[in-house]
């Protein structure tokens, strides 16, 4: 099914009787689901772009590469930098701006201006009823009712079937540079790490890649700024080495996309394991695994770990303060984290309330 | 301001319910005499009065659970409260209920610089957050102005703002992980020490829900490093329209300051004549401040007065050290004070989109007209979270009724032009019959069925967020 309107897509979801798997370009096969396939690529097109304001709104079949466009145009980009899975998952297809949502696909920058959801001010979507439902709006401050912009953000569809989403967007910089520390291990290299966010030098990218024995560190801004605070950073990061710099941006940005979509796994033998996770935690968890290959990402916050096929490293992980999601590969275990009880009832209160018959991407959380 | 009637089957088992709670609380921790109760009777609305059945201070989450876990039982109405600064009635009792307040949880649980977060009870101040970190170079970044009394707690509930949102966010931007109590006294963790909380996001779901969602005892918030500087430069202009493309003209230049703050003329009179910051007689005021070092600041400036110079500014003016920088601010910082030493008045918190800005002001202009009421304008101009200021005598009969029917309509218009009721401050009682303006009942209900499953028997903070004909079902239930 390829609904051509919110409204035809309503009715489709009211005259639903069998479960529906949900999809925009793809690209993100993450989860169990099954179903007949609902796709949402016939809700396209950027409906308003206002750059004096930071917002964009476009209905949710958008493909990202159509909102980056425009975007371009006025010199702005999304600053979470969705993390393009087609690499990592050998997936064929267009990304769309839905798929992102209801995945709160955030890359590296993450770190230092907040995740996917932090940059969502409103959602349309149909639930499980088959309701138009709307909340939040364009504007950047929005208390008003609750924030069912962030409980949609992340559903992965479970809730209701965007159609259309308003996010904040933020001026692109003129210069990049990157900061590399070598042969740091993963202790040292969390310090390291640590000391750059922690510095007034605004990093906005840290990644630890084990296997080639590098530390990076992204600037970004006005040229004359991120020469200044990268000479300022490696003086900061004295104590773990000396940083190599360079202002080279393609070789930057070229880079960021590598850890971005963590094309270190691609084509690699193995399940891809996510983990989010304290920073500080990080290199005992990766002890307790055992894993093939890492990348941490976000300080330490984000581990990227490739495992023989079939394991459950969550047995290893036992409780920790966090979560580990399967990105990669075919199992018997969930794909996300179990949750406690308690929390376990509020989620299935929650779909009973917004998919009562259970018919949305049923089981895709689990 | 309509409230529901009391229950009086609650009232008349007041003693009882006294005595379960003292059971489980320490004795200064229930506060049942009328002469004391009446301290816990409204927030920073103050229009509004109604001192509680009785007031808890719980010191802990497993007090807090023992005291929700009676209140469910006995069907008693829970009213949550931070430190009482809500604008917006969200701590605003009924007669029936309990008040809940954090005051006594004011504790710091843990303080990680390398993870960069702390974690305290959510009684603790929003300053004293910061106070916690400063000390090692750290900063908690939402500011709301009433950021050296109000609580965490309160700032989570209405998932407040501040000045420097453009660049840092709002609360929720910024709350990594809470522990909360829902209702019926079940202790619940979201997130924590680490980013993106596991499974539906429920922690956003939970920052801004006004405390009908549960009682938050602890949180996990983010700390940043704070900047080797800041700076602000002050511009007039003759016009607000003027004043509007200027902001449009930063933003579009690839340029994000930290705060970009607006004051019209009724404003800048009052201001003046309060705290005689020096400011220029204009149309439209605007403060921006950029923050790095020293030469970045000087950078960002130079492009920021260019932009600005083009626009035939009445004044434009740099701050060329902290005195100067600081006697900039001073207007703004006192701007609320010097209104209220006007007049009585009632402070709007409406967003729009930036481009309406100049509409909005002109309609609001004639509307003030129309109904003879004076308004003031501080304007966060970033992010089009307006704070109109309308003045009006308490003592005047009438006057208070004429001053909400302005703000109501000032609201719709917000609405009308894309925007919403309120950016920072919560619906609490004040907005909440508008919220037929801005939502659908389709909507409303998606909302209210999430308030369903956390709090099955309406009981927490019910009279607040839905106008009281929407609830009347579920809160009669």
């Amino acid at each position: 099914m390829t609904p051509k309107s919110e409204a035809e897509l309503a009715q489709m979801i009211k005259g639903a009787n069998a479960p529906l798997r949900i999809q925009g370009g793809g690209t993100r096969p993450i989860g169990h689901a099954h179903g007949d396939g609902l796709e949402t690529g016939a809700l396209a097109g950027v409906t308003l772009y206002e750059p004096g304001a930071l917002t964009i709104v476009a209905q949710a079949g958008t493909p990202v590469a159509e909102i980056e466009k425009p975007l371009a145009k006025e010199n702005q980009r999304l600053a979470f930098e969705p993390m393009d899975h087609r690499t990592l998952l050998g997936t064929k297809g267009e990304p769309t701006i839905g798929g992102v949502v209801a995945a709160n696909v955030s890359g590296p920058r993450r770190i230092s201006v907040g995740a996917c959801r932090d940059f969502m001010l409103g959602v349309r979507f149909v639930d499980g009823a088959g309701d138009i439902i709307k909340n939040g709006g364009r504007v950047m401050k929005n208390v008003t009712g609750y924030d069912l912009v962030k409980l949609m953000t992340g559903a992965y569809g479970t809730l209701g079937v965007l159609t259309e989403v308003s996010m904040k967007v933020l001026p692109d910089v003129a210069a990049q540079a990157m900061l590399t520390l070598d042969g740091l291990n993963d202790t040292q290299a969390i310090a390291a790490m640590s000391a750059g966010l922690s510095s007034p030098y605004e990093v906005t990218g840290v990644a630890h890649d084990p296997q080639e024995g590098k530390t990076l560190f992204r600037l970004e801004g006005f040229p004359d700024s991120i020469a200044y605070r990268a000479d300022a950073l490696t003086k900061h990061l004295a104590r773990f080495g000396t940083a190599a710099t360079t202002e080279d941006t393609q070789l930057v940005k070229d880079t960021w996309i590598g850890i971005r979509d963590v094309g270190a796994f691609a084509g690699k033998d193995g399940d891809v394991w996510r983990i989010s996770a304290k920073p500080s935690d990080a290199p005992d968890l990766v002890a307790k695994i055992g894993p093939k290959a890492v990348q941490y990402d976000w300080g330490g916050g984000l581990i990227w770990v490739l495992t023989d096929p079939g394991r459950n490293i969550r047995t290893a992980l036992g409780d920790f303060d966090g979560h580990a999601t399967l990105i990669r590969g075919g199992a018997e275990f969930p794909t996300f984290q179990p949750e406690p009880p308690a929390l376990a009832a509020i989620t299935a209160g929650l779909r009973a309330k917004f998919d009562p018959r259970g018919i949305l991407n049923p089981g895709m959380m689990n | 301001m309509e409230m529901p009637a009391p229950d009086a089957r609650v009232l008349s088992r007041k003693d009882y319910i006294v005595e379960r709670l003292c059971a489980v609380l320490p004795k200064d921790a229930v506060i049942s005499d009328i002469s004391e109760t009446r301290a816990y009777e409204c927030d920073a609305l103050t229009a509004y009065k109604c001192p509680p059945l009785c007031a808890v201070l719980p010191a802990n989450t497993q007090e807090v659970a023992a005291v929700l876990k009676i209140c469910h039982e006995l069907d008693v109405p829970v009213v949550p409260r931070g430190s009482g600064t809500s604008l917006a009635g969200g701590a605003l009792p009924t007669a029936d209920s309990v008040i809940l307040g954090v005051a006594k949880m004011n504790q710091v649980i843990e303080t990680n610089y390398d993870d960069r977060y702390i974690r305290v009870q959510t009684g603790r101040t929003n300053l004293s957050v910061t106070g916690a970190v400063e000390a090692n170079g750290f900063f908690y970044a939402p500011d709301p102005s009433s950021q050296l009394a109000c609580a965490i707690a309160g700032n989570i509930a209405m998932n407040s703002g501040g000045a420097h949102c453009l660049k840092y966010g709002v609360t929720t931007n910024n709350l990594m992980g809470v522990t909360m109590v829902t209702m019926d006294g079940t202790v619940v963790e979201l997130g924590g020490a680490h980013l993106d909380a596991a499974g539906l996001d429920l922690l956003g779901l939970i920052c801004g829900s006004e405390g009908q969602l549960g009682v938050v005892t602890e949180a996990t918030l983010r700390i940043l490093h704070k900047p080797e500087g800041a700076r602000p430069v002050l511009m007039g202009y003759d016009s607000s329209e003027v004043a509007g493309q200027v902001v449009t003209d930063i933003i579009k230049a690839g340029i994000l300051p930290v705060a970009i703050e607006f004051m019209d003329r009724p404003c800048i009179e009052a201001t003046e004549a309060f705290a005689k910051a020096g400011y220029p007689m204009c149309e439209a005021l605007l403060i921006v401040e950029v923050e790095g070092s020293e030469s970045e600041i000087d950078a960002q400036l130079k492009l920021i007065m260019e932009i600005a110079a083009k626009h035939n500014p009445v004044e434009l003016r740099e701050a060329k050290d902290a005195d100067e920088a600081g006697r900039i601010w001073l207007g703004r910082k006192s701007a609320f004070g010097a209104m209220g030493q006007i007049n009585d008045y009632m402070c709007l918190d409406g967003t729009i989109p930036v481009s309406s800005l100049p509409f909005v002001l002109k309609r609001i202009g004639e509307m003030s007209k129309e109904f003879g009421l004076d308004v003031g304008n501080v304007f966060h101009a970033g992010d089009g979270n307006m704070h109109p200021l309308i003045l009006f005598d308490a003592n005047k009969p009438g006057d208070l009724e004429l001053c909400e029917e302005f703000g109501a309509e000032i609201l719709k218009l917000c609405v009308e032009v894309g925007g919403c009721l309120t950016g920072e401050h919560g619906v609490g009682i004040e907005k909440r019959d508008l919220m037929n303006v801005q939502f659908d009942p389709v909507d409303l209900e998606a909302q209210m069925a999430i308030k369903d499953v956390f709090d099955p028997k309406w009981l927490l903070n019910a009279a607040k967020v839905f106008p009281l004909a929407t609830s009347e079902e579920r809160r009669a239930a």
